[in-house]
């Protein structure tokens, strides 16, 4: 699965993508953002404040509880501020 | 209206034309008699600002406003609702983002503007980047709450 990053979240984790494979207990948006937090300090520092995160599957947004069944790209952003 | 309307989105680094955008909704289009115009500019802040540096997700960006521009189209009778927004770094006075809504009638025009405005700025992915004139550390800017407000406002 690929993981992409923007804005401050980018800066933080400090890549812009990355291939994963996740462990089999990581079946949800939410799981996948509590994983990511232990993976080392840029990743804690991105998701310090987790409920302001927003996901995208597959260039669609998606709620916590969302399955990462099927995913092929996930992507982690702030709030956004375009317009 | 026709029915087959397609949404036109571009996502550019270029500058774009108003002028010519709307001549090329309203060109060999006869009956349409309103086009509402919103072009989104970069503030100075009082002078303090350099640029915005504005970064996208290529492809989600396209989609996202695409399915935007969808849902405005079943909602009202438009002839056309071309979406231009750049990217990358944009100076004080400098577009940001433009909505042409074009209809028979006036109502529907300003209306599709609104929503079209209203969901853009709370579900199009886009960043926007302070750059400070006097060098100083800018920042990534904040969402508000009033723009996740305006958007409730037409569920």
């Amino acid at each position: 699965m690929k993981l992409v990053y923007f804005a401050w979240v980018r800066e933080r984790i400090g890549i812009a993508e990355e291939e994963i494979d996740l462990p089999g207990d990581v079946a949800t948006v939410g799981d996948l953002l509590g994983w990511l937090a232990a993976r080392g300090e840029g990743y804690a520092q991105a998701l310090q404040h987790r409920n302001a995160i927003r996901v995208a599957i597959n260039q669609e947004h998606v709620s916590r509880d969302a399955p990462l069944a099927g995913a092929r790209e996930v992507a982690l952003f702030p709030p956004i501020t375009g317009g | 209206m026709p029915a087959s309307i397609v949404p036109t989105v571009r996502i550019q680094e270029a500058d774009f034309d108003v002028a010519a955008e709307i001549a090329r909704l309203s060109a060999g289009a006869p009956d349409v008699g309103a086009v509402v115009t919103f072009t989104g500019l970069c503030r100075s802040e009082d002078g303090s600002l350099d640029a915005l540096e504005l970064e996208h997700y290529p492809g989600m960006a396209e989609a996202e406003i695409g399915r935007i521009a969808e849902e405005a189209l079943e909602r009202w009778p438009l002839a056309g609702l071309p979406v231009i927004h750049r990217h990358g770094s944009i100076a004080p006075g400098g577009n940001i983002v433009l909505v042409v809504a074009a209809s028979r009638h006036r109502q529907a025009a300003f209306d599709a503007a609104g929503f079209l405005m209203d969901f853009l700025k709370t579900r199009a992915p886009f960043w926007k980047k302070e750059h400070r004139a006097d060098g100083g550390q800018g920042g990534w800017v904040d969402a508000r709450e009033a723009d996740d407000e305006a958007t409730a406002r037409w569920r």
